[in-house]
């Protein structure tokens, strides 16, 4: 049982072949991820990370091979479940995705309305967590008034309002400068600290190489490296 | 559910899609108006076929020493024997309630009220009338049985249904009902499209309010629910509007119309409480359907 529990995400042979496209998205990935870690999952444009995450999400079925997130068997998981697995999975994603006629703090609280937290909750931890993010004193600024690694900052609070065990972000520095991406990886790193497991597609070869962490490449589809404190790509 | 996240959720999509909103309600306002209005036609027949059908009587009339020497009627006048043979055996038929007898003076007397101011009466003499049996049935339907017991009988010249001279006038008020269940028809189907529609797009202008529920996990009921009530409410105020149509057409059409006008039918004309009694239909139909319509709409586009 221990086990299970550090085990927050498994692939077990997993294929995922889209209709009417002749090769796999992915082919037979079989990897584990213990609660608790920070994992880089990187490779060009194609290779199988969306597809990756999405499966996580169950966004999208697998062909054949099963996944089990946060202890359960996705392929026998039915779709009223899925809202509830989903609660224990934050989402972050390269164009923030916020509501743009919505305050900060509305976007935030909107993620807790839509789950049906009570209005005192959301009153107590949503000044919580965008003291956290480091937006305190922007809670009324509508998402466009804001610098882009402050939109994502609003998504990653978003994100981690409900305390998820895992938190999955589709390449969040993709459209912020160097400096702002530095603090997103900060702020990344401090929820990580948390107990939260991270999961990050990225391109960013500076961030992964500096942050010395699991790093997991995909090429076309087949897992092709799965390396503890590893770097972007291998050097040449 | 937090009812307030939802009341404003509604009113945000009812306002966004204000000319869609529009029309449909004014397709469910017009088709439910026509299935109240068939409604209470039927309603009206029957009431009209109880105060009918309670007065209507099978005539059996009786040779006549005028009538042509054939049939029933070969021998002449009807016998003293023919008379009371008939009249025993209607008494024994138990589909009979009641039989009278009308004899000469009591048909011209009839004859002279219903035609007093036509000079008409003047030239006729009793003899020329003839006598009848007026029969009572206890089921005004069930003329065929006595059709077929007394006509060409010796002494019985015919056999007459009055029910036979209401019967146009019911006709006209079935076909009148099969229209307004047509026309119904289409309109209701107007409706349903435009319901789809309007989910449709109501769903396609909050997609990113929607994706982001799907992925913190908000659940299928409180994805769809406001757009499933944004429907039904437009649903209901399509009914509200039908029941306000449906009232007038009472008021002008039956109170103001027909009963002061035609004072023979007031009695037989449907109250207003007939009207009240179909709208909860109305509303049924009008809300039930709207929110059937957009949950298997949202159903294909707001998939988890």
């Amino acid at each position: 049982m221990a086990r299970c529990d550090a085990t927050v995400i498994r692939f077990d042979n997993v294929t995922k072949t889209y209709a009417k496209q002749p090769r796999p998205a992915l082919q037979d990935v079989s990897l584990e991820v213990e609660k608790g870690e920070f994992v880089f999952l990187v490779g060009s444009s194609g290779s199988g990370k969306s597809t990756f995450l999405r499966l996580v999400l169950k966004e999208e079925r697998p062909s054949t091979g099963n996944i089990f997130v946060a202890g359960k068997d996705l392929g026998r998981l039915s779709n009223w479940k899925v809202p509830a697995l989903r609660r224990q999975m934050g989402t972050v994603f390269q164009d923030f995705r916020l509501l743009p006629n919505k305050t900060v703090r509305e976007n935030v609280a909107f993620a807790l309305e839509v789950i049906g937290k009570p209005t005192s909750t959301i009153r107590k931890v949503v000044p919580e967590v965008l003291d956290l993010v480091g937006l305190a004193g922007k809670e009324d600024r509508m998402p466009g008034e804001l610098s882009g690694g402050e939109q994502q900052r609003v998504a990653i609070a978003r994100a981690f309002v409900n305390r998820p065990m895992i938190l999955i972000a589709d390449e969040p520095t993709g459209n912020l400068d160097p400096q702002n991406s530095v603090g997103i990886m900060k702020l990344l790193d401090r929820i990580n600290r948390t107990g939260t497991t991270i999961i990050m597609a990225t391109h960013d070869q500076a961030i992964v190489d500096q942050m010395r962490k699991r790093v997991i490449e995909l090429e076309q589809g087949h897992l092709v490296r799965d390396q503890s404190r590893g770097v972007y790509g291998y050097q040449h | 559910m937090r009812a307030q996240f939802v009341l404003k959720e509604i009113g945000i999509g009812l306002r966004r899609n204000l000319t869609m909103t529009i029309a449909v309600v004014v397709s469910v306002a017009l088709s439910l108006t026509l299935f109240g209005a068939a409604l209470l036609v039927s309603k009206q027949a029957d009431s009209m076929k109880d105060y009918w059908y309670d007065r209507v009587e099978v005539s059996i009339f009786l040779c006549n020493k005028t009538d042509p020497k054939k049939d029933g009627c070969v021998n002449g006048e009807v016998s003293n024997a023919d008379r009371e043979a008939i009249s025993a055996d209607l008494k024994k038929m138990p589909e009979v309630d009641q039989v009278f007898f009308e004899n000469k003076q009591d048909a011209f007397a009839h004859f002279k009220e219903q035609n007093k101011d036509s000079p008409l009466g003047d030239s006729l003499t009793p003899d020329q009338l003839p006598e009848s049996f007026r029969v009572k049935l206890k089921d005004p339907t069930k003329f065929d049985v006595i059709s077929s017991a007394f006509a060409g009988r010796a002494g019985v010249q015919s056999v007459q249904d009055q029910k036979k001279l209401l019967k146009p006038f019911f006709d006209l008020l079935t076909s009148a009902r099969m229209a307004a269940y047509g026309i119904m028809f289409f309109m209701l189907l107007v409706a349903i499209l435009l319901i789809i529609n309007t989910a449709r797009v109501s769903a396609f202008s909050r997609r990113r309010e929607t994706g982001i529920m799907r992925l913190v996990g908000a659940s299928n009921f409180y994805i769809q629910g406001p757009f499933i009530l944004e429907s039904a409410v437009a649903g209901l105020v399509g009914a509200l509007v039908a029941t306000g149509l449906l009232s007038a057409g009472y008021y002008f059409g039956i109170k103001r119309g027909l009963a002061d006008s035609i004072q023979l039918l007031k009695s037989q004309l449907i109250g207003f409480d007939a009207v009240i009694s179909v709208l909860p239909w109305l509303f049924l139909l009008g809300i039930g359907m709207s929110a059937i319509a957009s949950f298997f709409t949202l159903r294909k586009y707001l998939k988890v």
